[in-house]
């Protein structure tokens, strides 16, 4: 077990050759499919954004809260027994470990803090399962923002107790009670109350997704993750890795774990998508591998549509996973060939889910076990020479009741059963060295998903 | 070359404003919609829009929302769209189509322009796709003589308004408040400003959207702009008739007294 720190956080760097272009664009991807009325306060706060990044003060600033109040950076943990498990060197960046528990805290810390900059007195965000919500709330707390939260009902009964943390941090949680009932509604209802606010009001969008300058800015408040940890991984080994491995929903702590080692090419990154009860069933949140290009929320990329360009719906046992769309910087990694991106099904993170807990006494975020599986399939393909930094974007206290019906700890009533241990019930990320391989990865078991 | 510009002009040179109606297809029904909006014809809308159902509609406040929603879950197809406006431009009027960018990036952009042509529209309105964006409309929108309407907001910079009016055919679609779409207590205080520059940066007609709802306000815009634009007023009469026929009739009626309204504008430069 090993824990390396680095000196100053990099949240202000800029490597070169990092998207978008002049317009917002990587590649054919990302712009601003937005309303007009958007368009002057989104170049605001482009301008906002990259003046604080170039201003010491800023930057100075939120580097102190990443550390005094965030707990950054987050540890690199050598993951020996899980590592015996995979079949090769497997090291976790605990950003489960962080305030809040996910790596979400530092996108909104950075955009807190630019939101007290712009004058701006009053907070918006979306949010699916809540954990945006609840990181929001926090940095509203914090820095004194008025904070409205806009959930779905659906999610609402379904992160009751998320509710009542953002409640309890002094946040306004409205009920969206549109079209599907979800994060992409909550996203549609923020954008109208940001339309008809927005001289007082920042929209904190809680990915690396929607209109330019969005997708940079939340990569380079997230970007952390990734530079902290080619840091700790130079310093532990002398070396890079060999492959860096993270969960993609909409795709921040992907972004911002991948940001540090794009240039390095020798470097394999990976990146999960939710694949549901598997690609072919077509319930699944797999944007890239199972979506096709379009514009939602404000840019062009993957989403999941029907024939009409109508948003479907997507299905992931990972609230945090489940969103119809992708952040245009994925889209473009995967297009250019940098990145690759696999689906990873609800049997296969769940067993991935339970390995973690069984043998690192880690227990993740559902999202975070996405990544967790794809990495033990990536240790079987490079072996055991190999090592890999996964990114455990969470933790997984908001999903034990989810996690505790999957192993049948409890009953749909939520009521404790004679069930004695949670075991991974599908074998495909085995205890014991029984796993299967190639199997852990829906509708792919070649391992090769574009 | 626009009809829809002519339209404009023509009741600029009378003495007023235009009017355009603005209902989704396939609310109640796609047949529905068609006799709804055969309705506003009749009743002296100079120009109609045509709203595309959308799953994600973030221009729209909840009244158009509830009717689009209820178009798609009816099955409304981006076909039933060109159908509806097949149907209504057959009356004479110009006929544009309101739609998100998506659906009509999923239809393939060079395949609507085709397909709108050939169902007798005029061009279309986009609420979500800014000039920069528009590359292929643009070329698309050029081949087939259709118009282009973007948008333009009390927050447009002078040099955006001036960029976006000089992308824009038939007309200028100024948006007069920061929000989305929906009736509202009182017009605008924000749009004749904006009507202002648009006219110090371009010839087009200018037409207002958001927020009016009764003939009263729409006298009060038609004092200052070319074409009054009502969209929530006439979906809210239709989703409170007790049937559709009843909507039929709710929306004439509307469409008579916002018609009147036009061709009556307040005393200029006053709206209260």
């Amino acid at each position: 077990m090993t824990a390396t720190t680095t000196g100053p956080l990099a949240a202000g760097s800029e490597h070169p050759g990092a998207g978008p272009d002049a317009t917002g664009h990587f590649g054919r991807f990302g712009g601003r499919f937005m309303p007009e009325a958007l368009i002057a306060p989104l170049d605001e706060l482009e301008s906002a954004w990259r003046d604080a990044m170039r201003d010491e003060g800023f930057t100075g600033e939120l580097d102190r809260m990443s550390r005094e109040y965030a707990g950054l950076p987050s540890l690199l943990y050598d993951a020996t027994r899980l590592s015996a498990e995979a079949g090769a060197r497997i090291l976790l960046k605990r950003e489960d470990l962080n305030h809040t528990g996910a790596h979400k805290i530092r996108n909104v810390l950075g955009q807190a803090l630019l939101t007290k900059r712009m004058g701006k007195t009053r907070v918006i965000a979306e949010t699916g399962a809540g954990q945006h919500g609840v990181a929001t709330a926090t940095a509203c707390a914090y820095l004194d923002l008025a904070c409205v939260i806009y959930m779905g009902e659906v999610d609402i009964e379904r992160q009751a107790l998320n509710v009542a943390r953002m409640r309890m941090l002094g946040a306004e949680v409205v009920p969206v009670a549109t079209g599907s009932r979800t994060l992409k509604d909550a996203i549609n209802e923020a954008l109208r109350d940001w339309v008809s606010t927005v001289d007082e009001t920042h929209y904190m969008l809680g990915t690396a997704a929607g209109p330019h300058p969005f997708p940079a800015m939340v990569r380079d408040f997230t970007r952390g993750i990734g530079d902290e940890a080619r840091a700790q991984v130079l310093a532990l080994d002398g070396r890079l890795p060999a492959a860096v491995c993270a969960c993609v929903g909409g795709g921040s702590n992907a972004i911002g774990m991948f940001t540090a080692f794009v240039p390095d090419g020798a470097v394999r990154l990976y990146g999960f998508e939710a694949g549901g009860d598997g690609i072919d069933t077509g319930r699944h949140a797999a944007t890239i591998t199972g979506g096709d290009v379009g514009v939602l929320h404000g840019a062009r990329s993957y989403l999941l549509q029907d024939d009409d360009g109508q948003t479907v719906e997507s299905h992931s046992i990972s609230a945090g996973l489940d969103y119809p769309g992708v952040g245009p910087e994925h889209a473009w990694l995967a297009e250019t060939g940098r990145a690759t991106y696999r689906p990873v099904t609800d049997a296969a993170a769940m067993d991935a889910f339970a390995l973690l807990c069984r043998t690192e006494g880690i227990i993740p975020a559902i999202e975070s076990a996405h990544a967790v599986a794809g990495a033990l399939e990536v240790a079987r393909e490079l072996g055991p020479e190999a090592t890999i930094v996964v990114c455990l974007s969470g933790r997984g206290d908001k999903d034990i009741h989810t996690a505790a019906e999957w192993f049948h700890l409890v009953d749909a009533s939520g009521e404790v059963t004679d069930e004695a241990t949670a075991e991974p019930v599908h074998g495909d990320a085995g205890l014991g060295g029984n796993e299967t391989a190639g199997a852990g990865v829906s509708g792919n078991a070649s391992g090769d998903a574009e | 070359m626009s009809r829809t510009r002519d339209a404009l002009v023509t009741a600029r040179d009378r003495g007023g404003a235009a009017l355009v109606g603005y209902l989704p297809a396939g609310f109640p029904t796609v047949d529905g919609s068609v006799a709804a909006l055969r309705a506003l014809v009749d009743a002296g809308v100079d120009v109609i829009e045509v709203g595309l159902p959308y799953s994600d509609p973030v221009m729209d406040g909840p009244t158009i929302q509830r009717a689009t929603e209820h178009a798609l879950a009816a099955g409304a197809r981006t076909r039933d769209t060109l159908r509806v406006v097949e149907a209504v431009a057959a009356t004479g009027v110009p006929v544009l189509v309101m739609s998100y960018w998506n659906p009509v990036e999923r239809y393939g952009v060079a395949a609507f322009a085709r397909d709108l042509v050939a169902a007798g529209g005029a061009g279309l309105i986009t609420p979500d796709l800014v000039p920069e964006e528009a590359g292929e409309w643009l070329a698309a929108s050029d081949e087939h003589g259709l118009d282009r309407v973007f948008l333009v907001a009390p927050s447009s910079t002078g040099a955006r308004v001036a960029s976006t009016a000089a992308a824009c055919r038939g007309f200028v679609y100024a948006t007069a408040v920061m929000g989305v779409t929906g009736a509202r207590e009182a017009t605008s205080t924000l749009a004749p400003e904006l009507v202002a520059r648009v006219r110090r940066a371009s010839d087009l007609p200018v037409g207002v959207g958001l927020g009016v709802r009764d003939g009263e306000q729409a006298a009060e815009v038609a004092a200052y702009a070319d074409a009054v634009i009502v969209g929530s007023a006439f979906v809210r009469r239709l989703l409170d008739a007790p049937d559709p026929a009843a909507g039929v009739e709710a929306v004439r009626a509307l469409a008579g007294e916002l018609a009147d309204g036009v061709r009556h504008p307040a005393a200029a430069g006053a709206p209260s």
